[in-house]
């Protein structure tokens, strides 16, 4: 735990003070404090490039009446600095009328990952000793590869809610990655293949012998596929999507569409479907930032509200949105745990956690053979979403083309779009191999980069893709 | 209130000490300080505002040629002290490099030139607001434009200082004025489109006027209204001023140093070849007055002077830092920050012109995802435009270009009309062959 009154002008006492000052005559609001450490090393171009250990520490102090935010932040947290930031936010509020102020909250004493400090689970010499063997190991594989990255990236985020009333919550939220990326080379032939392992359990659970070598391996299978593929077809044509990683399609096709600001913002282009069958009855799509140990996964979210299992559309219904405080309370919802941002500097909004598609019954093998012509996705890239007209895009890393329910050739360069409305209602078959993704996601909405789990099983669907052969 | 120079300086002087004092053999220490406030409306009304007053310190030590280094925000020298000696710790423990070092004391920035990139002018939220409203007030005004996503007006300040313990220490203020409206369409039944349109200013008084945010965000929006799907096939495509900047991005990208040191770009084997048709010029000028994107010198602190990076359509320079320059047997060009104001010459035909180039082709106006892949030179994007045909437009959505980048630059046409809104700045630009439209 940081104590984050130690060595400041400024007291418990007197902080909690003018929290209440400031916000009792508002809605809503709390003082956020964070105090984080981060190590990344990387190594690339068979050296260590890179080490890098960050401090992040800094203030960001909220006041909401009715639908009006004002936030301000600042990396010192001393008196002068909270009675600017106090004398910001009534600059802003000041013409609120009435007010209905709610400090309560669901809390909760479950613990999702234990308390602990991944940058000391190994020395910095055997992190560095670590990376060498694997860019050993990778390059042993073959004299194609010309190009090995490697990074290990630890952080122990330590966070602070005060409310009024002296309510406090903490959290220490530990978050492990390991990435590899490379790049092999035939003739003029680049290929590229990335893989990643990470949450928030400790070190040993994302890199040890066996499982560090899983990712290297799969990231060379992915790089090496590509050498021999073909131009990817153009036009709308049946995709096969394998499980886990494809969650991006869910994430970003549908997760966003049904985040809170959009529903009283009523710019998504599902803000008056609630109770609406949006796709057919397989489809059951969940939301939950309570599953132990996961990337996506949090104690409490950034508001101090629990994180919990939000079912949004069952068997093909829409249920509900992903609320933040202020999105529940302006929908007259209760809050799905789901205020998050990316640190101090941030006032939170409706974002996702860990986010997957519930199993249907068929199986990859049934899908790839109801297919005459379309592709595999064997792997995903990342993805956007426009939440107006519901339009997406994803970046296909690896895929093959089907012909007449056979995987005849992997073919490259392919992106896939769709809308999210259109795209629910041709999902045409479910698989029964529901995974959730490795532990890489990174999330960005309005500038903010927060760590997401997400997952899906094989599924069948009718998409355009962005190939170059007609 | 902004810090001056004077604090930075005692600052960055106090870590070059103690990095040194802590046996770094040399170092180098940035240290920033940013303020800004930002105000947001949505349909009329105030949605939030935003204060943000922060500094950081970054610290890069060496050990002859060892490296590491740290960032934080907790400033006191107790921390301070901590984090330098964990920076040193680290250091000890790395392997050498051969290419690390400090840039060439020779290249180091002496004298700098008042650029001015910095407006003292403010504005309060008040103002800010005010403007909004305009902006808002004219977008909906036209009865295409059901709702707005919200508008946002930023003024941030910054002031920074680089050292390093070969002497170097200098900085400059910066100032940046940024206004954005995202608004939403709708005609009867249609499905809602929304568009955007923003700018951003060194001088307050240079930012757009708000009619003209609002009025021309609300003309991109509608006409994105009622979209058909369009068909799979080859066709001339032409790229509008705000899309065909990524043809530098991905320029940019494939011509960086690393990419040609690490041998990971798909221009690798280009340099001093033709990329580009013979009447294709890019230019790359740091020191232009008055742009956001100006730097009269790099984060290295090595001055930046203008350089074309093709010529006659052939590639000319790549974009280097000392570490990349030192692999490829070259020396620092001053681009340890990136490009800065880059840009096409810009072409003969008027924008016309290029409409003349066949009896169909298809405007794109969005594109969707990466504008290109710089290790593979693959292609593809989802898109979104206006199909022309018959002296006609409509628009179009929900399609995909696929092709390969060098064709893209192989077959460029540009218009003569070149402005300069962006970082990478291009005039609109047409592609006769080499893109496959996916659609339906």
């Amino acid at each position: 735990m940081s104590d984050f009154f130690k060595n400041t002008d400024l007291t418990r006492a007197e902080a909690e003070n003018i929290i209440d000052e400031t916000l009792l005559n508002k809605d809503d609001g709390e003082l956020y404090l964070q105090n984080s450490i981060n190590e990344n090393i990387i190594l690339d171009d068979g050296k260590i490039k890179n080490t890098n250990f960050t401090k992040t520490y800094g203030m960001g102090f909220r006041g909401v009446s009715e639908d009006v935010t004002a936030y301000c932040h600042s990396n010192s947290i001393n008196k002068n600095s909270l009675i600017d930031a106090s004398k910001s936010i009534n600059s802003t509020l000041k013409s609120s009328k009435s007010y209905k102020h709610n400090n309560s909250i669901r809390r909760t004493n479950e613990s999702l990952y234990s308390d602990h400090n991944p940058i000391e689970a190994r020395s910095l010499k055997e992190k560095i000793e670590l990376l060498n063997t694997v860019d050993q190991y990778l390059r042993s594989k073959s004299n194609l590869i010309k190009q090995v990255t490697a990074s290990i990236s630890t952080e122990k985020k330590n966070i602070e809610i005060i409310k009024t009333g002296g309510m406090t919550l903490s959290d220490n939220q530990p978050l492990t990655s390991f990435r590899i990326a490379l790049i092999m080379k035939k003739g003029s032939k680049n290929t590229q293949g990335s893989y990643a392992n990470g949450g928030r359990m400790t070190f040993d659970n994302y890199i040890n012998e066996n499982n560090w070598k899983e990712v290297c391996d799969e990231a060379f299978r992915q790089a090496e596929m590509n050498l021999d593929a073909k131009k990817a077809p153009a036009g709308e044509m049946d995709v096969v999507l394998n499980n886990g990683w494809s969650g991006v399609l869910l994430h970003e096709a549908l997760g966003h569409t049904l985040e809170g600001d959009f529903l009283y913002k009523k710019t998504s282009v599902f803000h008056d479907q609630i109770g609406n069958m949006i796709g057919n009855e397989n489809i059951t799509v969940v939301d939950e930032g309570n599953i132990p140990g996961r990337r996506g996964s949090l104690n409490m979210d950034d508001e101090g509200e629990k994180t919990q299992r939000n079912v949004l559309i069952e068997n093909g219904k829409l249920i509900n949105f992903m609320h933040d405080r202020l999105s529940a309370k302006l929908t007259k919802n209760t809050p799905t745990g789901n205020g998050r941002r990316e640190s101090y500097m941030f006032a939170p909004m409706p974002r996702m956690t860990n986010t997957f598609m519930m199993n249907g019954k068929n199986t990859r093998d049934e899908m790839i053979k109801s297919v005459k012509k379309g592709i595999y996705v064997d792997a995903l890239g990342g993805g956007s979403v426009d939440i107006v007209s519901g339009q997406f895009n994803f970046a296909v890393n690896n895929a093959w083309l089907i012909e007449n329910g056979k995987l005849v050739v992997p073919v490259e360069g392919a992106t896939l779009i769709g809308s999210g409305p259109e795209v629910i209602k041709k999902i045409e078959m479910i698989g029964n191999d529901l995974e959730l993704d490795n532990g890489f996601g990174t999330c960005g909405k309005a500038g903010q980069l927060v760590p997401v789990g997400l997952g899906i099983p094989s599924c069948k669907v009718l998409m355009t893709v962005g190939g170059s052969k007609t | 209130m902004l810090k001056e120079k004077k604090e930075l300086e005692d600052l960055a002087t106090y870590c070059i000490d103690k990095s040194i004092k802590f046996n770094a053999t040399s170092c180098e220490v940035k240290v920033g300080n940013v303020i800004s406030e930002t105000v947001n409306l949505r349909n009329k009304k105030i949605e939030n505002s935003d204060r943000s007053d922060v500094l950081s310190i970054k610290i890069t030590t060496y050990i002859n040629k060892k490296k590491s280094s740290t960032q934080f925000t907790y400033i006191d020298n107790e921390n301070t002290n901590v984090m330098i000696q964990k920076c040193i710790e680290s250091t000890k423990l790395l392997p050498d490099d051969k290419f690390n070092s400090l840039p060439n004391k020779k290249l180091l920035v002496k004298n700098i030139d008042d650029l001015l990139l910095f407006d003292k002018s403010t504005i309060s939220n008040e103002k800010k607001l005010e403007y909004l409203k305009e902006v808002e007030d004219v977008a909906l005004s036209n009865k295409f434009i059901s709702k707005t996503n919200g508008s946002s007006f930023k003024q941030s300040k910054s002031n920074f200082i680089i050292a390093n313990s070969d002497s170097l220490l200098s900085g400059y203020k910066k100032s940046e004025f940024f206004t954005f409206t995202d608004l939403v369409a709708k005609k009867n039944d249609s499905g809602m489109e929304s568009d955007y349109y923003y700018d951003s200013k060194v001088y307050l008084k240079d930012l757009i006027p708000p009619k003209d945010l609002g009025s021309n965000a609300a003309k991109l929006a509608v006409r994105k209204l009622n979209p058909k799907k369009t068909k799979t096939e080859t066709i001339p495509i032409i790229f509008e001023k705000r899309i065909s900047k990524n043809i530098l991005e991905i320029l940019s990208s494939s011509i960086s140093g690393s990419s040609f040191a690490r041998n990971t770009s798909f221009l690798k084997k280009k340099m001093h070849h033709q990329i580009f048709p013979k009447n294709i010029n890019i230019i790359d000028d740091p020191l232009i007055k008055k742009s956001i994107y100006s730097m009269p010198f790099d984060k290295e602190g090595v001055k930046s002077e203008k350089m074309y990076l093709v010529k006659n359509g052939i590639l000319k320079n790549v974009i280097l830092d000392s570490y990349y320059a030192k692999m490829l047997n070259k020396e620092t060009n001053g681009r340890a920050s990136g490009l800065s104001n880059t840009y096409f010459e810009p072409g003969n035909l008027s924008y016309k012109d290029l409409f003349n180039c066949g009896k169909k082709l298809i405007l794109i106006t969005d594109t969707m995802g990466a504008f290109g892949n710089a290790t593979t030179g693959e292609f593809s994007c989802g898109a979104t435009g206006l199909y022309y045909e018959k002296d006609t437009f409509y628009p179009i959505n929900n399609f995909t270009l696929g092709g390969k980048i060098k064709d893209i630059f192989e077959n460029i046409f540009l218009a003569n009309d070149l402005e300069f809104k962006y970082s990478k700045n291009c005039p609109t630009a047409l592609i006769t062959e080499g893109l496959v439209v996916g659609g339906y």
